[in-house]
């Protein structure tokens, strides 16, 4: 199975502009750029993709060990840029996919040009003398919520997520099918991503970085913003005044014009 | 009814909860039946919560992961699953309907239901225990089968000298039931036995009688003269065990030829002949007689094989001819043609390539289980190749 067809790849804007890859975080899939992602392809070749376990990718793909830690998820980003033969990247990733960033551009560092990090975290948990604003009881809970939310999701309905990208008289059946996917998978995902410490891989990273920080986030609090720009030698830090963990659909102006100051 | 008051009144008091908020879950308005279901009190929450303050923790990174990124995307979301935290401090579970009004860009905010949902959620959670026990139990079983289906098939057959010997099998579906298939090769007095069988059906029950099939095989040798006379014995212990279930077998009493080669005595209880694969084609040795265990008539009979160097005989279960696409068999052609392309292969090679053919056949899901044991004399050359080696 191609690797474009795996993490349902959409490749849009100019064909010799410089490669921008847009990476969704947890919960939802490349939708999540809908409003940020055109404003780029006049300048750029952007890329769209859906995490394998995610969206509509081949979920037969997951393989629970590859995907047990962020490595198998910058694995993915990884072969979809040597697909694509992408060279000179510019890396947005909202949330988890920050991190997921780093890890690929600390693997392949001449690959990557620029990280943009939206929302990141490299831990979810307190640890001795550093607030990450969870603790592990709270990431029990969220599974718990997951379970309770996804009780509708059946067997039957991947192949109607998978299959019909645009078909509206689906529409009432694909309900929140944006943040929806297989529930062992979602909850395999949360675990990796709310109970994963990349702290020491910001250390290693060489790749010029933006932070992006909103306001009233509580999944990655402003101090743990700081934190990352701290950890990153050279990043730029930037406080929007967009609330919550979702600017890119939020304040999508916002986030547009922030990520191109900083290209 | 005056129209305006009529509709705040069905606001405030609506069977439901109803909350308007700002974009970003900062609440503006909450009616009387949201307050009264939580214990908030309006002045507590409008200007000052925000829906996500009012969720618990994991709700809450549920509300940022999902529940906000679908209003964003689609303007609406249904059937949001979450607790409410109530003024007294414990919970209430409720279901969130909710839709974005406004155009993007322009001022918009976010109009939210809210039903309490306490029974239907407790029976929810029943349900999801229930599901996760049986899927564990489902686990154990299938880990039973496979453990107890491990040890009706040898990790590896014996090496016996001037013989070359392999053995495959391969479960139907999943592999998440026992089947009846079997085989063994054990030394007697008069030589070495290699057995194959098969006994009707799955599960626990077929498990029990191929555990008996095993055993009164390795046992029987040492008070039979002949095949025919084991597998007689085989018929009347699963007769006595007053089952449904029926076997069938092969068994062949290997001895070795002074000059090489071997001979094998042959004796089949309603099991399928083996191919004999010699340099002049294939043929089917043994003569056909009863399953074991059904009828109280027995018709078995020995037959004796040579096989020289260079000759194979490749014994399978019914599930190699029988295998199914549609409405086709695998065959009896079909299995002469695959052992005659590889009749100068090695034993392994043989049965490996024929479990694969009858596997490639069914798309790689097998309709039923597939054992295959090869019993091949190495041509004199190799032999003498393997004795000085």
């Amino acid at each position: 199975m191609s690797v474009l067809v795996r993490n349902h790849v959409k490749v849009s804007g100019r064909p010799d502009g410089r490669p921008l890859v847009f990476a969704h975080g947890f919960g939802c899939d490349q939708n999540m750029w809908r409003l940020v992602a055109p404003a780029f392809e006049d300048t750029y070749k952007v890329v769209l993709f859906d995490y394998v376990g995610a969206g509509r990718s081949d979920l037969s793909a997951y393989d629970p060990q590859r995907y047990s830690s962020l490595h198998g998820y910058a694995q993915d980003v990884l072969d979809i840029c040597h697909e694509l033969d992408l060279t000179d990247v510019s890396f947005v990733g909202h949330s988890v996919s920050s991190l997921v960033g780093v890890l690929a551009a600390n693997a392949e560092p001449d690959r990557f040009a620029d990280l943009v990090l939206v929302g990141p975290s490299p831990r979810y948990i307190d640890d001795d003398g550093y607030v990450g604003g969870f603790s592990a009881q709270d990431i029990e809970e969220l599974l718990e919520s997951l379970d309770s939310n996804y009780l509708g999701w059946s067997s039957q309905m991947a192949p109607v997520i998978m299959g019909n990208p645009e078909r509206p008289e689906l529409g009432e059946e694909l309900a929140n099918s944006f943040c929806r996917t297989d529930p062992d998978i979602a909850r395999r995902f949360a675990r990796v991503t709310f109970m994963s410490d990349n702290r020491a891989d910001l250390d290693k990273c060489r790749t010029r970085a933006l932070v992006l920080q909103c306001a009233n986030d509580v999944i990655a609090p402003e101090a743990v913003g700081r934190y990352v720009h701290a950890a990153l030698p050279g990043s730029e830090l930037v406080l929007m005044r967009a609330t919550g963990h979702c600017p890119n659909l939020s304040a999508p102006e916002e986030t547009i014009a922030a990520i191109k100051a900083f290209l | 009814m005056d129209l305006t008051s009529g509709f705040e009144e069905l606001f405030e008091d609506a069977p439901c909860g109803f909350l308007v908020t700002d974009a970003d879950g900062a609440i503006r308005r909450a009616n009387r039946t949201f307050l009264t279901m939580t214990g908030h009190r309006a002045e507590d929450l409008v200007g000052r919560a925000r829906v996500q303050d009012l969720l618990p923790v994991g709700d809450r990174i549920f509300y940022e992961t999902h529940f906000a990124p679908l209003l964003a995307l689609q303007s609406s979301a249904r059937e949001i699953a979450v607790d409410f935290r109530r003024a007294a401090g414990d919970r209430l579970p409720v279901l969130l309907n909710a839709v974005m009004k406004g155009d993007p860009g322009g001022p918009r905010e976010i109009w939210i239901c809210v039903f309490a949902a306490t029974d239907r959620r407790s029976y929810e959670q029943e349900l999801l225990l229930a599901r996760q026990r049986a899927e564990h139990s489902e686990k154990e079983a299938r880990e039973l089968a496979g453990i107890l289906q491990a040890s009706f098939i040898p990790p590896g057959l014996p090496h016996v000298d001037g013989l070359d010997l392999a053995g495959v099998y391969r479960p139907a579906g999943l592999g998440d039931e026992v089947g009846g298939d079997f085989y063994d090769m054990y030394e007697t007095r008069d030589g070495w036995a290699l057995v194959i069988g098969d006994v009707s059906g799955k599960g626990a029950e077929a498990a029990v009688v191929t555990s008996l099939a095993r055993y009164t095989l390795r046992a029987a040798p040492a008070r039979e003269p002949t095949p025919s006379a084991i597998l007689a014995s085989l018929h009347h212990a699963v007769v006595r065990e007053r089952t449904d279930r029926f076997v069938t077998v092969a068994y062949a009493q290997v001895s070795l030829a002074p000059g090489g080669g071997c001979l094998l005595t042959l004796s089949l209880g309603g099991h399928p002949q083996p191919v004999h694969l010699t340099g002049g084609g294939a043929s089917r040795v043994g003569r056909p007689g009863s399953l074991l265990g059904m009828l109280r008539r027995l018709n078995l009979s020995d037959v004796t094989v040579e096989v020289r160097p260079g000759e194979s005989v490749v014994f399978f279960t019914d599930g190699v001819i029988e295998a199914r696409r549609d409405s086709d068999l695998f065959g009896e052609d079909r299995l002469e043609r695959v052992l005659l392309e590889t009749r100068d292969e090695s034993a392994s090679d043989i049965a490996g390539r024929l479990l694969q053919e009858v596997s490639a056949y069914q798309s790689g899901v097998l309709s039923d289980d597939v054992a295959i044991v090869v019993l091949k004399v190495p041509n004199e050359a190799t032999a003498v190749e393997g004795a000085g080696s």
